[in-house]
């Protein structure tokens, strides 16, 4: 296959956000996360833990809190707001304040009617989920000092709310306090120091379990209000907590500062025998740092805090062992693209929360990069971001705007902003030049793709592509422009993929809707074939054409993927061609990249996948036989970005995970070898 | 290795009451080995019968009267012959029942009589004079000249006999000068010696004296430790009186420890050629005691084995029969002991075993169990128990049993030898056998040697077996073993010895290579030897890939292309037919395992015949690709040559004949397939050293990785 110049490239200064809280929707299975810079983010346990939407953050919007309501997302934060997201649009559909001060913590009873609020001011306040918005009800009785934690009773009656140093159960109807339950502070010095209970379940049984800020997890009888059973877990904080409420209610899981995620199971102690009770029994220790968000689905325990990785753990009794659901996943790195590449100008362009950096690749061996700053204005975080190939373009949105910079350099970089941009252009999700960098493509809060024209001179709005009018509402994550300039494609979470004939400017087909969401998609420069990698790994070409899957794309299907490629567990997230030999696909995940060479024939199932030491130690003339179309490189790891410039270099950005974990704050102390 | 055992007492003494001596003036040997006479300070003579520990008779002298000197037993005569006040005194009585007693009243003063075994009295003067006691007797009253000077006293002398001649010598002093007389007896004459002076004011503790290979050696023990050993020559004594003194040359033979302060009471005994008792010394590894009784090797200055005995040591010590007769504390105690030849290899533990008998030895105790039955129990490790008589007994009856086995072998059948033999192997305990086997080995070697008609190859291979034997121990074995054809034999002391000389194995290796095909077969030889070979010669290609259904690959030679080579030459492996027989193989592959060094072997090397050599060599291109081809592992549990020492023996060959391999014209197919392996060796070290580097390189490339933030690299995808 050849050599190739590799530029790496390991100064993009990623720095994933600390996981706040999550919650997760057991009728869709999807996963909720809340990270401290304020950005939710939407996995989909149905189609490989896919991350499919992100909604970004925003400068002071701390979220404490999460909460499903049906297919209704929540949340409630620091600032004191409670807000519902538009899943669709990917951004905060309102904002409700609670006039209560910040808000600690957030849940729903079991019918999906009412909403608790716990507030700094020690009220908790109800709000009835109406269609559309949500309307205050009343306070429940106010309590000296803030509610930490509520948990509704099943059948809605009560609530528990933690507080500093009790918990207290709400009669839900009346608002009165019926019990009141006091806890224990730790021990020893910190006798003094008033306890946190962070994190408070209750079962249908009327039991109560409790973490709180001296390390117990405790069990307590809710109807009497006496303390049945203490577990000290940690010498720290039990700072979450969480019960399989979805299933029988005979597992919870607290999260410690040590990092260290605890099962309780409420089983009998010994066999044969009726008299459950909760015993201690699993402990998983994954992290490193806080663990302040967890998530109990029915077969894994889901966790997350302050080290930004979300572990999903699935519990072994659960699944079937020793196959890819048993495994432990960890998503460390977002599952689109953060890095833009102008290919034929070697500009990188590394999208961050808050500011955008263009860097310019060295031109020989030595590091003549040169960089610049982009700084955002507003207090929102960038969705999205485009370079244009040429490197003359920028284009960043927000939830709330879209701006256009002009790049020139001439011995130095000058970045200009473009003043009027068209009024459509306000909302996008994602952005694309055309190659020719005359056209940019942006996917619309109205599922609709805006193309805009753009020069020297000025930018003009052009046109707007629909499909079908009304019932198509989700939004596009993926735009690509084929290099002729005559097809752009767009992708759905709903895996659906439109393509669009941008010379007649209307809906050219509609590819096969695949179960799985795609994760990247690109037109093939030279064949005009749409390839598109899904969140199952599969990989399909389709010719836009023909509007049929290619020869190759079916022998791929007939023939099956290697498990090993279906097994790993980060999707392809960018896909670039090899202009000088059109059989050459380029893609990468976090942990390698692969050329696919059309040319030669799949592997064999039961053949090496990671073929490339073999192969280097076999005389050439043997090569032949032995290779197959998957050239896997694993030189370089925690990729976020592979590309091919124009004069054939790759460029690799790499985020090394040690990098990230270095930058983290310093956990807990642990005693550790007598230090 | 020399062993001291666990000793007995003889008798009770009476020491003076400073406990300056011990009581005892002398111990002689009586009719044979068993018994003993023993002279104390004063008025008696005792009689013991050593392996009972029992006197049989006293016989005092006179209230008033005093011995003078030990008395001596004439065995020509039965009679005892004592000195009181001076006076010789002869006993003519048996068993001392004081039935007759002649006093011979001689006109000078008596130093001492001295008697060897079946040899004549001789009466030492005080002024250096030598009678024979017949001659006294014949003419009491002659005159006795004066031998040495004025102020010049005896202070030691004892007899020995070299060649049928006596000798006496007497050493003295005078004025701090130490001088030493040989006098010859029959005809007489003396020659005088001077000793070198060690440092001033020391005078010799102890002399002894022994002689070995024509030579009176001398010993003498100085106060500082220091040992000397001075060679007298028994031929080339002068006949004219010596008058003046030679010097006596001397040479440093122990330097003994000595702990703080000087030796006082102290002994040295010279037990043979090369062991010595010493009494009275520290052990080296003991602190500064000076109670020990120690036998060192002065070949190898080794300290063989030490005893520490109870009480003062009075610097007393006899030795007769392998026994050391030492008076300490109150005590007269008998210590068997044993020096067996000692071999270089033993001597540095070298010889298997060594080691284990050296920490035993000192303790060892045979028991019961042991003689009764045969069994090899454990060694009883009990060190300092108290014995009863009946154990000290039976441990004098084992050595009885040595020496019986010995004296047997000097003279009986063959089968009545293996018989015995065999018992004595099986009852003896292991760490006894070391000296014994040596013993017996040599005397039947001798034997052998001397009688052509005996020859016990059953009874040699049992004690080559044991394998305290080695080559150096006895050397004539091997040889032996050739001369009588007995292949076996020298199988066994290949694998055992591990000292032979190369000549020894070079003439073994002519034997093997030049000996018949059909005299080899009806050898009998190590069955285990011979089914490796048995194995490397008929299999075939199917089986030798399988050994317990693990196939290893080859490690020796993975070069394919010589593989490919041997392929065609040898075209297929399995029709590689053995140049040798099967037994004759076997016994050259012995060879091949002996340990050598290549400067000694070569010169012997060059005396085969190029017939020989060229048979040698195609067996060893046989075994090579045997080896190679079949990808042969070295058989566990079977001894088998290595493929380096096949190699290494193909290179030896062709150094030493090389010039003659060259212009044989039969050789030159061999010398290409030889050529072709070295190429193949050559091959494959060279592949190893490319390895080598790229390892060291992988070891390099660890250290590195170390990526900046940015940099350009080149990658290659196949």
């Amino acid at each position: 296959m050849g050599e190739f110049k590799v530029h790496r490239v390991r100064f993009f200064d990623y720095m994933p956000s600390a996981i706040r809280t999550m919650a997760f929707n057991s009728q869709t299975e999807r996963l909720a996360v809340a990270r401290a810079d304020g950005a939710v983010e939407i996995f989909n346990f149905n189609d490989n833990f896919f991350q499919e939407k992100v909604i970004p953050g925003q400068d002071g919007r701390a979220i404490e809190a999460l909460c499903w309501v049906g297919h209704r997302l929540f949340s409630a934060g620091l600032n004191g707001e409670i807000t519902e997201y538009d899943l669709e649009n990917l951004r905060p559909q309102y904002t409700v304040d609670a006039y209560g001060g910040p808000i600690w913590t957030i849940s729903s009873n079991s019918q999906g009617t009412q909403l608790a609020v716990g507030c700094e001011d020690g009220t908790v306040k109800i709000f009835a989920i109406l269609e559309e918005r949500i309307q205050f009800q009343r306070n429940l009785n106010r309590h000296k000092g803030r509610i930490i934690s509520l948990c509704w009773h099943p059948s809605s009656a009560q609530i528990a709310a933690g507080m500093t140093d009790m918990i207290t159960i709400y009669d839900a109807e009346t608002g009165q306090a019926t019990r009141r339950l006091l806890v224990d502070r730790a021990m020893g010095a910190s006798k003094n120091k008033e306890v946190v209970v962070w994190s408070v379940g209750y079962l249908s049984d009327h039991t109560i379990i409790s973490g709180d800020s001296a390390g117990k997890v405790q069990i307590w009888n809710g109807l009497t209000g006496t303390l049945v059973r203490t577990y000290l877990v940690t010498k720290w904080d039990v700072l979450s907590l969480i019960i399989n409420a979805s299933q029988d209610e005979s597992s919870v899981i607290a999260g410690t500062s040590e990092g260290t995620v605890i099962q309780f199971q409420f089983i009998s102690s010994t066999l044969d025998q009726h008299d459950k009770e909760w015993v201690r029994t699993r402990t998983f220790r994954n992290h490193s740092h806080d663990v302040s968000a967890l998530a109990h689905t029915d077969t894994a325990v889901v966790s997350g805090g302050m080290d930004t990785q979300l572990v999903v753990r699935p519990l072994l009794d659960k699944v079937e062992k020793n196959t890819q659901e048993s495994a432990l996943r960890k998503i460390a790195f977002p599952h689109r693209s953060l890095v833009g590449c102008a290919k034929k100008a070697g500009l990188l362009l590394f999208q961050f929360p808050d500011r955008l950096e263009l860097w310019k690749l060295g031109e020989s061996e030595g590091h003549g990069e040169q960089h610049t700053h982009t700084h955002t204005l507003g207090e929102d975080h960038i969705c999205c971001s485009a370079l244009s190939a040429c490197g003359g373009w920028l284009a960043y949105s927000t939830v709330s705007s879209v701006r256009l910079y002009r790049i020139q350099y001439n011995k130095t970089i000058s970045i200009n902003k473009v003043p009027k941009l068209p009024k459509e252009l306000r909302s996008v999700h994602q952005l694309c030049f055309s190659s020719d960098s005359s056209k940019l493509f942006a996917s619309s809060c109205q599922s609709s793709v805006i193309v805009v024209a753009v020069s020297q001179q000025e930018c003009r709005y052009l046109h707007t592509l629909k499909h079908k009018t009304g019932e198509w509402k989700a939004r596009m994550h993926l735009l690509c422009a084929s290099d002729d300039g005559k097809w752009l494609a767009t992708a759905n979470t709903d895996c659906e993929i439109h393509i669009y004939n941008l010379h007649k400017m209307k809906l050219h087909c509609m590819v096969p809707v695949y179960n799985s969401c795609p994760t990247t998609i690109a037109i093939h420069p030279v064949t005009n074939n749409l390839i598109s990698v899904h969140a199952d790994q599969q990989i399909f070409e389709f010719s836009l054409v023909q509007k049929e899957y290619t020869q190759w794309s079916r022998r791929l299907q007939t023939q099956g993927l290697l498990s090993l490629w279906l097994e790993r567990d980060t999707p392809i997230t960018h896909i670039t061609f090899n202009p000088k030999n059109p059989d050459h696909i380029i893609l990468h995940d976090t942990y390698m990249f692969c050329i696919i060479d059309q040319s030669l024939p799949f592997p064999e199932l039961n053949a090496v996948l990671w073929n490339q030491m073999t192969l280097k130690n076999l005389p050439v003339s043997q090569r032949i036989g032995q290779s197959h179309a998957f050239k896997i490189c694993k030189i370089f790891q925690h990729l976020m970005c592979v590309s091919l410039l124009e004069d054939l270099s790759l460029v690799v950005v790499e985020r090394p995970l040690l990098d990230i974990m270095s930058q983290l704050p310093a956990p807990v102390r642990q005693k550790k070898f007598a230090t | 290795m020399a062993a001291l055992y666990e000793g007995y007492t003889l008798c009770g003494l009476v020491p003076d009451q400073n406990l300056s001596s011990s009581g005892i003036q002398g111990i002689e040997e009586e009719r044979d080995r068993d018994h003993v006479v023993v002279t104390d300070s004063t008025r008696s003579v005792t009689l013991y019968k050593v392996s009972d520990q029992k006197p049989l008779g006293s016989w005092t002298v006179k209230q008033g009267q005093k011995l003078t000197c030990p008395a001596v037993f004439n065995s020509q005569t039965n009679e005892y012959v004592a000195v009181t006040d001076n006076k010789c005194v002869i006993d003519r009585r048996e068993h001392f029942c004081l039935f007759r007693v002649l006093f011979l009243q001689v006109s000078s003063d008596v130093w001492k009589v001295h008697c060897t075994h079946g040899g004549e009295p001789v009466v030492l003067f005080q002024r250096g004079a030598v009678r024979l006691l017949d001659s006294l007797l014949a003419a009491p009253q002659q005159p006795i000249e004066e031998v040495l000077a004025q102020e010049e006293t005896i202070r030691w002398s004892t007899i020995i006999v070299a060649e049928t001649q006596q000798f006496i010598i007497i050493t003295t002093e005078q004025k701090g000068e130490h001088f030493l007389y040989l006098q010859r007896l029959n005809p007489n004459s003396v020659q005088r010696y001077r000793l070198e002076r060690e440092e001033p004011g020391l005078s010799p503790l102890s002399f002894s004296a022994i002689y070995k290979d024509k030579h009176i050696c001398l010993l003498y023990l100085y106060p500082n430790g220091h040992m000397y050993q001075s060679v007298l020559s028994v031929r080339g004594l002068g006949t004219e009186e010596g008058v003046q003194a030679l010097p006596l040359p001397r040479s440093l033979l122990l330097g003994l420890p000595v702990g703080d302060g000087q030796l006082e009471a102290a002994s040295a005994m010279a037990l043979d050629e090369a062991h010595v008792a010493v009494v009275g010394v520290p052990h080296p590894s003991a602190g500064g005691g000076k109670d020990f009784l120690c036998i060192w090797n002065t070949n190898f200055q080794t300290l063989q084995a030490g005893k520490e005995m109870a009480g003062k040591i009075y610097g007393q010590l006899w030795s007769y029969s392998n026994k050391v007769f030492i008076p300490h504390g109150k005590t007269l105690s008998i210590i068997p002991f044993e020096c067996p030849k000692s071999s270089l290899a033993s001597a540095l533990g070298k010889l298997k075993h060594t080691k284990t008998e050296e920490s035993k030895t000192p303790n060892s105790v045979p028991s019961w169990n042991n003689i009764l039955h045969g069994e090899k129990a454990q060694p009883s490790k009990t060190a300092e128990t108290r014995r009863t008589r009946t154990t000290r007994k039976s441990q004098s009856t084992t050595n009885l049993t040595t020496d019986q086995v010995l004296e047997l072998i000097k003279t009986a059948p063959v089968e009545e030898i293996q018989k015995e033999v065999e018992g004595f192997l099986t009852r003896s305990e292991f760490q006894d056998l070391q000296p014994s086997v040596g013993q017996l080995a040599l005397t039947l070697v001798s034997r052998s040697l001397a009688d052509p008609a005996f020859y016990s190859s059953s009874t040699l291979a049992q004690l080559v077996h044991t394998r305290c034997l080695c080559h150096s121990v006895c050397p004539d074995l091997v040889l032996l073993a050739l001369e009588k054809k007995d292949y076996f034999l020298c199988q066994l002391c290949l694998q055992f010895f591990p000292d032979i000389p190369e000549a020894v194995t070079c003439a073994c290796l002519k034997a093997f290579i030049s000996m018949p095909d059909v005299d080899a077969e009806k050898v009998s030889l190590e069955p285990n030897s011979v089914t490796f070979m048995e194995n490397l010669i008929t299999r075939d290609r199917a089986e030798a890939g399988l050994q317990n259904g693990f196939s290893p690959t080859s490690s020796v030679v993975n070069d394919r292309q010589t593989r490919a080579e041997d392929k065609k030459k040898a075209s297929a492996p399995s029709q590689l037919i053995c140049p040798v027989g099967l037994h004759k193989a076997v016994l050259i592959n012995e060879i091949l395992q002996t340990p050598y060094s290549d400067t000694f072997l070569l010169p012997h090397l060059k005396d085969l015949s190029s017939q020989n050599v060229m048979l040698f060599l195609q067996y060893l291109q046989f075994l090579y690709l045997k080896y190679s081809q079949d990808a042969f592992p070295q058989m566990e549990g079977f001894r088998s040559p290595s493929l380096s020492q096949i190699m290494d023996w193909v290179c030896l060959l062709l150094d030493a004949h090389f010039t003659v391999l060259v212009m044989t014209p039969e050789a030159k197919g061999l010398l290409l397939n030889l050529h072709s392996f070295v190429k193949s060796q050559v091959r494959l070290v060279s592949e190893l050293g490319k390895i080598e580097g790229s390892l060291q390189q992988l070891h390099k490339m660890k250290a590195k990785e170390s990526i900046g933030q940015y940099s350009i690299e080149i990658i290659e995808l196949f």
